[in-house]
């Protein structure tokens, strides 16, 4: 068992070098399926043996990108084009594409002509959960990526394979969870950054050497006597909380990141696949269904204010970050609503544009500071 | 899509006189005044009146007698009349949106927050569009529509009968589409005649369908009488035809209406006149949503040069056919090209090209929407390749008249111009 600095680091390095991650599992003749965000069906890729990895953009200078979106398209999706287009994930079996807004909707095309070498899978979620209707679609939606996830390994997945896969999923979920509610005790050695690429990671892993590695470090933690912070405490909400330039701002400040709405982070830990329901397709097109408070699903009532209001009550947060991802109109729309529903019950927030391309963090400085003082 | 805006009425006064509104401008604005005052009686006699997404399938509200607006056309209107400043200005201000949203969202959620006392802008139309009960929701346009109308509903405690429409990342609608969307229209229904007390007939339903297929009919050809050398019509008046089709398309009001303005376009084939001003040069399509605010000077430019709009990719959306509800299930889901892959964009576009012999694509790149925008520039690389046209695009907005460089429109089409120039040339010389 490695101790808890080793498994941080192992953890920070994989963030750092995703293609080493990819390369590793190449070397050792696995197949590799990249996952734009969000929500991509990962248990199908597990379950037909092969690893999925996520896309999440990056830090890279835009150049054949701006041949296909213009400038107002997400730094997320910007990023990853750039990469498809300049060779970074070759070694990938495919892509899949989940369509869940507008510029998603393009990147299936954008990839399909810019990036022929790595075939697209596209998903297209139902938004209308209320129907009924909605899981039958949604299960052919899988059957559509399994389809085409069988014509890269020459085999049909089994059910019994999806079954293991949602458990290891399930799994992973519940120490995701555990590991962020012990974080807040250790709050010292959980610093934003560490605690991002403990989250960020996992899509640079196989889930269950992760689910392995993440367990190790919460029966570390747990050797580890608790950590009275003093510092301020916050709630982070959006798509991403990144690039570590920006976390480390939060650090300076002695601003803790106690919980986190991030479509990277825990929003996709926080609702498992149920474990009856029928089989393995039908159990994950429920699991959308349960899925909630995200501003890439429909639902009715905005109910994402009163979630984080309860976040905050449940992690003695003072505060929320709003991550607002450049360009991201589902957020955009959210935006008024939650931060309402916030101030409401007396939760200040600060929103702090978020774009991997950034080079200067200068004004995010400034910002974070007023808004500490504000806590 | 407009109410009623026509290419005259946002001009400055002219000095030389305006030649006669033809008979069908004078219905589609009498028409278009009806739905709003119909909306105000349907208000004052207790009734639900909704607002819509502008490719819903409006065969149901009309089959069930319910009045419906239409808040995309309604946000164009007021761009086109150049009114949408204060709107902008509201919900990027007080209300705190972000001015990366689409400008017909941002019209339209201050225009319901001063409907629901929450704002204080001056509505300039006096609030025709009346407060809505409930709202009928489809995202076969784009993704932005379904967080719009859940603001919306959440901001006038209204609820929303949703169809969602699913993208088409394939070149047919899957049948488990069909099957989904189909379901959902069975619920709407029954679910729409709980909440406003209306039975569903099912022979008015045959009947306004047989209706909403003529119009579409009647749309299709009159579109497609813009193939004639030169040209019946300047391009741009059929923007104004529009909102027939988007508010009003399974209404007898609209055949009548299409019906006359047919006519009026076979005289002028038959008496070799056009409403297009100047000898018509060049035939160009256009792709994407008219530039409302600035359709005047589009006008003007394009007609320096000769050249007239005789396809449009957006205008044709509308023109749905199908023959029950199966087949509205599977049209609804392929209506609009925002909701479809790019073969299957190109291969209209293609088509239209060809068959409207046009010589050049102008695009805008409408910062307003990013599912037109994010994979025009693949499409117009294909499209020229595969037609052998050039192309051009600019910067500008459905409704944001901040988003606009005149001199730049000005300047790329010269850019156009020349390059259409040569080719005809080189035709000409063989």
């Amino acid at each position: 068992m490695a101790d808890l600095h080793t498994n941080l680091s192992l953890l920070e390095t994989a963030c750092m070098n995703p293609r080493a991650q990819l390369d590793n599992y190449l070397k050792q003749g696995k197949k590799v399926v990249g996952c734009f965000p969000a929500y991509t069906p990962e248990e199908l890729v597990y379950a037909s043996g092969m690893i999925p990895m996520g896309l999440w953009g990056g830090h890279t200078e835009l150049k054949l990108a701006k041949s296909y979106l213009p400038a107002f398209a997400c730094p997320i999706m910007q990023s990853d084009l750039e990469f498809g287009l300049q060779g970074a994930y070759e070694g990938l079996s495919a892509v899949i594409i989940p369509t869940l807004c507008d510029t998603l909707r393009c990147m299936t095309q954008n990839w399909r002509f810019g990036v022929p070498s790595i075939p697209m899978i596209p998903i297209v979620y139902p938004q209308n959960r209320k129907s009924p209707a909605s899981v039958e679609y949604l299960i052919s939606e899988y059957e559509h990526v399994l389809v085409m996830l069988s014509t890269i390994t020459g085999q049909m997945m089994t059910e019994k394979a999806l079954c293991d896969a949602i458990d290891v999923y399930n799994a992973h979920n519940a120490a995701m969870r555990e590991f962020a509610d012990l974080a807040n005790d250790h709050l010292d050695v959980i610093t934003p950054k560490v605690r991002h690429a403990v989250m960020k990671s996992a899509f640079f892993f196989a889930k269950d050497e992760h689910t392995a590695i993440v367990q190790e470090l919460i029966d570390g933690l747990k050797q580890l006597p608790a950590y009275k912070f003093t510092g301020k405490k916050v709630i982070l909400t959006g798509i991403t909380g990144e690039p570590d330039e920006m976390l480390e701002i939060f650090a300076e400040n002695n601003i803790a990141v106690v919980g986190d709405d991030l479509a990277q982070e825990m929003r996709q830990y926080r609702t498992d696949t149920p474990e009856k329901g029928g089989g393995g397709l039908r159990r994950l097109a429920l699991q959308w269904n349960l899925r909630h408070g995200c501003s890439l699903i429909h639902e009715d009532g905005k109910p994402r204010g009163v979630m984080l209001v309860r976040l905050c009550g449940e992690n003695d947060a003072s505060g929320v970050v709003n991550c607002l991802m450049k360009f991201c109109d589902p957020e955009e729309y959210d935006q008024p609503y939650f931060e309402s529903d916030l101030r409401a019950a007396g939760y200040p927030t600060l929103t702090i544009e978020v774009d991997t391309q950034n080079t200067s963090y200068e004004q995010i400085r400034t910002r974070v500071q007023a808004f500490c003082e504000m806590l | 899509m407009s109410d009623t805006i026509t290419t005259e009425s946002s001009a400055a006064p002219a000095a030389k006189p305006k030649r006669p509104k033809a008979k069908s401008m004078i219905m589609i604005g009498e028409q278009t005044q009806a739905l709003f005052e119909n909306a105000r009686l349907a208000k004052e006699r207790g009734e639900k009146v909704g607002w819509s997404a502008s490719i819903f399938p409006q065969e149901i509200a009309e089959t069930l007698g319910l009045v419906v607006l239409y808040p995309e056309n309604h946000s164009a209107g007021i761009a086109a009349r150049h009114q949408a400043d204060p709107f902008l200005q509201e919900c990027e201000g007080s209300l705190g949106y972000s001015n990366d949203l689409c400008a017909y969202a941002k019209v339209n959620l201050t225009y319901s927050s001063v409907l629901a006392g929450q704002s204080e802008v001056e509505l300039p139309d006096g609030g025709k569009m009346v407060r809505p009960d409930f709202l009928l929701l489809t995202n076969n346009i784009c993704n932005q529509l379904t967080k719009w109308y859940e603001n919306l509903a959440k901001q006038l405690n209204i609820p929303i009968f949703f169809i969602d429409t699913c993208y088409n990342p394939y070149d047919y609608v899957t049948e488990t589409r069909v099957r989904y969307v189909r379901a959902q229209i069975d619920q709407l229904i029954k679910d729409l005649c709980e909440f406003t007390g209306k039975t569903w007939d099912d022979e008015k339903f045959q009947k306004i369908m047989k209706i909403s297929q003529r119009n579409s009919y009647l749309w299709e050809h009159a579109n497609n009488l813009m193939d004639r050398k030169p040209s019946p019509l300047s391009g741009f008046e059929l923007f104004n035809y529009m909102s027939c089709m988007v508010c009003n398309r399974g209404k007898e009001s609209t055949t009548a209406l299409l019906e006359q303005l047919n006519a009026e376009i076979e005289q002028h084939i038959a008496e070799g006149t056009s409403t297009y001003p100047v000898e018509e040069q060049f035939r160009v399509s256009w792709d994407g949503i008219a530039c409302w605010p600035y359709l005047r000077h589009n006008l003007h430019t394009l007609k320096e040069y000769g050249i007239n709009m005789v396809a449009s990719s957006y205008g044709k959306a509308w023109a749905i056919e199908y023959e029950d509800l199966d087949g509205m299930a599977r049209a609804y889901c392929f209506a609009s090209t925002n909701g479809d892959n790019a073969s299957t964009m190109i291969s209209r576009r293609l088509e239209a090209l060809k068959r409207f012999g046009c010589e050049g694509t102008i695009y805008h790149v409408n910062r307003s929407c990013k599912v037109m925008d994010c994979q025009m520039m693949e499409v117009q690389r294909q499209l020229s390749a595969l037609a052998g046209v050039p192309f051009m695009s600019f910067d500008g907005d459905q409704a944001d008249y901040r988003n606009y460089s005149e001199a730049q429109f000005e300047t790329r089409i010269q850019g156009l111009v020349e390059v259409m120039k040569q080719n005809k040339e080189a035709k000409a010389n063989g």
